[in-house]
């Protein structure tokens, strides 16, 4: 098999389109290449869609935490105590035992039965898993910005007699935004780093259709060579960070665009971590 | 274990509850705590120690020095970790026995990686074919602890060299000017104040390496996680205590583990943290000395 016919026997193998048999002897560089980089597929699918959710509730939250009312801020302070406490990887353990216990047939409510069999599938429930789960990270981070939102900016806000919404929309969450960046910029890094675990704790891949690292276990487990799968993987996702680091200093940019040149707020990288 | 437990299909109740809480699986299950809780322990230090090294080699005045302490600290950037996790625990154990192999296999051996196969003769093995099954979990569970400390060392070596750069450039330069040598300097003043300015990094760490502790179930020690999928899976009649599928419960019981291990933490922490700023030149620092004055 020439190389092109491999990438198109194996291209979208990770979502089942082309060969259903995975190599099982005499493996190339361009098989693992090509089939690694198939389960990519995967670890973006996860993380762009739990990022873009999670950011929407992450504001909530945020705005939850800050709330003088008890009532709205304990459950966001708990919320984001629980998953912020506790390894991702239990989390995914946790939701994958309490979807299995979920009725088989479905739930009837009002005559309708709705269908349970797809959230223990890991394109359902590790994505609310993770959708929670960055959610939580983001909302510390915008909660910590909302909190060093600059005195002046909310009191000139208020001399010129915007108030209420219009503060909010206009000052408070533009500059909670803005101050919050470069941080969320590192937790969309992690969410990605993360979204390797799906596959390696408790979802299992159905057809052998699995995320970048299901693939190069799958060849280092055949190989016993650990030197060529893992160091491609490691290329892929320094390739997704350059990316995400990318789109997300665009973001900044345009956030940071009145700021005065010598005070905009710079994006550091730091290592990645695992949560 | 106990007396009373000795039929444990003709007990009812809290006794049934005594007992099966106390069957030799479930001691096994808290002795899996133990193995977490050593893990952390013993790595802690071991990173410490390697993030210290990595980031005073980052700052040596040898190039060779540098090169290697920036690559450490570089290299788990960009990567996700648990790529490094399964990628070390493989490649040690084949550098081990590679290694082993030079030193007591017969000459003429072959060249280990053979095609598909990974073989060494079996003299070679670590450990060996015929040790007890306490030695592999041992030689495991030490695998995975040098694991942990290489990845978290890369780090901490991360955090420390950001410290050691925040401390005031005039506290170095004062000092030299009293006459004192480049490791006086590093010794009497860099390292006793850069913790202040490494606490923060560091107890996000800790924090990181209790949410890390459940990857021991991937590298395959037979830790807390493993156990919980063991016991809490459904038991048929055959079994000793049967019981539907509980494993739900036994997850919760360990979230709840380590909700308590970060709160606990975050207490301690948080003690450090103000007793390091005591009269340091920072914010915080400030604040304390004004509250005193």
């Amino acid at each position: 098999m020439t190389c092109f016919e491999t990438i198109q026997a194996y291209g979208l193998r990770s979502i089942g389109i082309g060969e259903n048999l995975l190599p099982k002897s005499d493996f190339t560089l361009c098989q693992q290449f090509t089939l690694i980089g198939s389960g990519m597929i995967w670890n973006i699918y996860f993380g762009a869609l739990a990022l873009i959710a999670g950011f929407v509730l992450a504001n909530a939250l945020a705005l939850a935490k800050a709330s003088h009312s008890p009532w709205t801020r304990k459950p966001a302070e708990w919320f984001v105590f629980v998953f912020r406490g506790s390894p991702l990887f239990i989390q995914f353990f946790l939701a994958y035992e309490t979807l299995v216990l979920l009725p088989r047939a479905g739930i009837e409510v009002f005559g309708l039965t709705i269908a349970t069999s797809w959230t223990t599938k890991a394109w359902a429930g590790a994505l609310f898993v993770m959708f929670l789960n960055t959610a939580a990270y983001s909302a510390e981070i915008f909660f910590g910005a909302l909190r060093s939102i600059p005195k002046g900016d909310l009191e000139a806000a208020e001399a010129y007699g915007i108030t209420g919404w219009q503060k909010f929309r206009r000052i408070q969450w533009p500059t909670m935004l803005r101050l919050g960046w470069p941080a969320y910029t590192n937790e969309a890094i992690f969410l990605f780093h993360a979204t390797t675990l799906v596959f390696f704790s408790s979802f299992p891949a159905f057809g052998q259709k699995g995320d970048a690292l299901y693939y190069a276990n799958y060849f280092a487990d055949k190989t016993f060579n650990p030197f060529v799968p893992y160091p491609i993987i490691a290329f892929y996702f320094i390739l997704l960070t350059l990316l995400v680091t990318f789109v997300f200093g665009r973001i900044n940019r345009h956030l940071n665009r009145y700021v005065p040149q010598n005070q905009r707020s710079r994006i550091r990288l730091r290592a990645g971590l695992i949560r | 274990m106990f007396a009373v437990c000795a039929d444990p299909k003709t007990i009812e109740g809290l006794t049934w509850a005594f007992c099966y809480l106390t069957s030799g699986k479930h001691l096994d299950f808290y002795g899996s705590f133990l193995t977490v809780i050593l893990l952390l322990v013993i790595t802690a230090p071991c990173a410490l120690a390697l993030g210290f090294g990595g980031a005073t080699a980052a700052r040596s005045q040898v190039l060779a020095l540098r090169i290697i302490g920036k690559t450490y600290i570089a290299m788990v950037r960009g990567i996700p970790d648990i790529i490094f996790f399964l990628f070390f625990v493989i490649a040690l154990d084949q550098g081990i026995e590679y290694l082993k192999s030079l030193a007591v296999c017969p000459a003429g051996s072959l060249w280990p990686w053979q095609g598909l196969e990974f073989r060494v003769c079996q003299e070679a093995k670590v450990p060996l074919g015929a040790s007890s099954a306490f030695w592999h979990n041992a030689y495991g569970f030490a695998l995975a602890v040098v694991t942990f400390a290489i990845v978290f060392g890369a780090f901490t070596a991360n955090v420390m060299f950001g410290a050691m750069q925040a401390v005031p450039k005039a506290q170095l330069e004062t000092a030299e000017a009293y006459g004192m040598s480049h490791a006086q300097v590093f010794r009497r003043i860099l390292v006793p104040q850069m913790w202040v300015f490494a606490l923060p990094g560091l107890s996000n760490l800790w924090m990181i390496l209790i949410k890390a502790t459940p990857l021991l179930f991937l590298l395959g020690v037979e830790d807390i996680v493993y156990y919980a999928r063991e016991l809490g899976g459904s038991k048929t009649q055959s079994y000793a205590y049967p019981h539907g599928d509980w494993r739900l419960i036994y997850f919760i019981g360990l979230l709840i583990f380590y909700l308590t291990m970060t709160k606990i933490s975050e207490k301690v922490l948080g003690r450090l943290s103000a007793n390091l700023s005591k009269g340091q030149a920072t914010a915080a620092g400030e604040a304390m000395r004004r509250a005193g004055a």
